[in-house]
């Protein structure tokens, strides 16, 4: 059996790990509020713009028919982008978002696509992607607490350039979904082209006026709102992540301390055994005197 | 009772003003914008500069500065949907070669990140051996 000492420096240690993770579980939590309010403050945007394109893609413009609009039939290269959090510690969230991912590119294979090309967002995809082998065309990383609409231009960009000059047939989207701060899901969503059912129906049909003229205005509208619903993803990760995390923290901090608790049981269980052991000792030695 | 207009400006991180206005002046693609209500359904782009809201029942007018963005009219709704980033076709593509860059560089010190890591887990567990070796050399005498 163990020594006392032995036993006192792993309660030790156990006890130091429970105040790290006690701490991450805290400042996950505070971080958490204000991740859930950035991802609420960024709906009205979306909402807006989706309204917008869909009054658009009703509006009559018969002369031109953006890019984004048009579905392909014959789908042989796609662009996948993955949303993923910079740090670990976080329990499953980025492991389920990548698994499905890499089933979806398993799938993709299965049905005949020659060419996919991935953007990673978060450090945890590019590393997969890279130990994956896949073409990492873009990436972002380091994206701290704030999600910026402007760190994400340039990545997404080079995939909505890929899909205009018609190196890419379809673009998706995969992110950690904030359904609850128990409850996270990884989506997979269609980007491009942009589907019907995803911008709903228009609610009147607005004959605009478009300065300077209506490509210039729709092409920026569409770059716009595809960008928006990729930070949108990002804000849901952001706030996913600080939910898992604390969740994950909360857990460890209860293991910790269940094996403290085992661990000081043991302890006192020696130190008793010790104890009765010396004082046989001492009653056998006075009694052979 | 005087006409009203409902205005919404939004960016892709906040929600800035909603509310109802009287008129409202904005910096469109080809000069400056004023809005009343029953304006003619409209879809601009605007340039960097101020919006300026005459919000119903307030003398002051409200002040929002927009780093460009795009604007839609319809009889009783103006939205403005501001850019949070000043952006401009060069500047866009800059981004994008940039982000390329990166992911190529990456590609290339892909072999050095995933040596580095190998490395300090290596390293870990080297360190780890050592002072279980020590624990045990000390138990021994």
């Amino acid at each position: 059996m163990a020594s006392g000492k032995e036993i006192r420096t792993k309660i030790k240690s156990v006890q130091n790990t429970k105040k790290i993770t006690k701490a991450m579980e805290m400042v996950a939590a505070s971080k958490m509020r204000k991740a859930q309010e950035r991802m609420r403050a960024a709906r009205p945007y979306a909402e807006k713009i989706r309204r917008l394109a869909a009054n658009l893609s009703a509006a009559n413009i018969t002369d031109y028919k953006h890019p984004f609009l048009i579905k392909k039939d014959d789908v042989k290269r796609v662009g996948l982008i993955v949303v993923t959090t910079d740090k670990g510690l976080c329990g499953g969230l980025n492991t389920n978002t990548l698994r499905v991912a890499l089933n979806s590119l398993k799938d993709w294979e299965s049905k005949g696509v020659t060419e996919i090309r991935v953007t990673a967002i978060g450090n945890k995809g590019l590393g997969f992607m890279q130990r994956l082998g896949a073409k990492v065309v873009s990436h972002v990383t380091q994206l701290g607490d704030t999600p910026h609409l402007e760190k994400l231009i340039g990545p997404v960009k080079v995939m909505i350039d890929a899909f205009q000059n018609g190196e890419l047939d379809e673009v998706y989207l995969v992110y950690s979904r904030f359904i609850n701060t128990m409850k996270q899901e990884p989506q997979l969503e269609q980007l491009l082209p942009l589907t019907g059912e995803r911008l709903g129906t228009p609610e009147g049909n607005w004959d605009y006026l478009y300065e300077p003229d209506a490509q210039v205005v729709i092409d920026e509208l569409l770059v716009r709102y595809v960008e928006a619903l990729v930070y949108q993803g990002v804000a849901e990760n952001m706030a996913s992540e600080q939910s898992a995390r604390m969740v994950a923290m909360k857990a460890a901090s209860d293991n910790a301390g269940n094996v403290i608790g085992e661990l000081q049981l043991v302890y006192n269980k020696t130190r008793q055994a010790a104890i009765t052991k010396e004082l046989s000792e001492i009653v056998g030695g006075a009694a052979a005197v | 009772m005087a006409m009203t207009i409902h205005v919404d400006i939004v960016s892709a991180e906040e929600k800035i003003f909603s509310g109802l206005a009287e008129f409202v002046a904005l910096p469109g693609e080809s000069g400056e914008l004023g809005i009343l209500p029953g304006h003619m359904p409209l879809m601009t782009r605007i340039k960097p500069g101020a919006v300026r809201v005459k919000v119903q029942n307030q003398a002051e007018e409200e002040l929002v500065f927009v780093a460009g963005g795009l604007l839609e009219v319809q009889p009783s709704l103006v939205t403005v949907l501001a850019d949070t980033a000043i952006r401009g076709h060069d500047l866009d593509e800059a981004k994008a070669l940039e982000a390329k860059r990166r992911a190529e560089e990456a590609l290339q010190n892909q072999g050095s990140a995933l040596e580095y890591a190998k490395a300090q887990s290596e390293l870990a567990s080297a360190l780890a051996q050592i002072a279980a070796i020590s624990k045990l050399k000390k138990r021994g005498h």
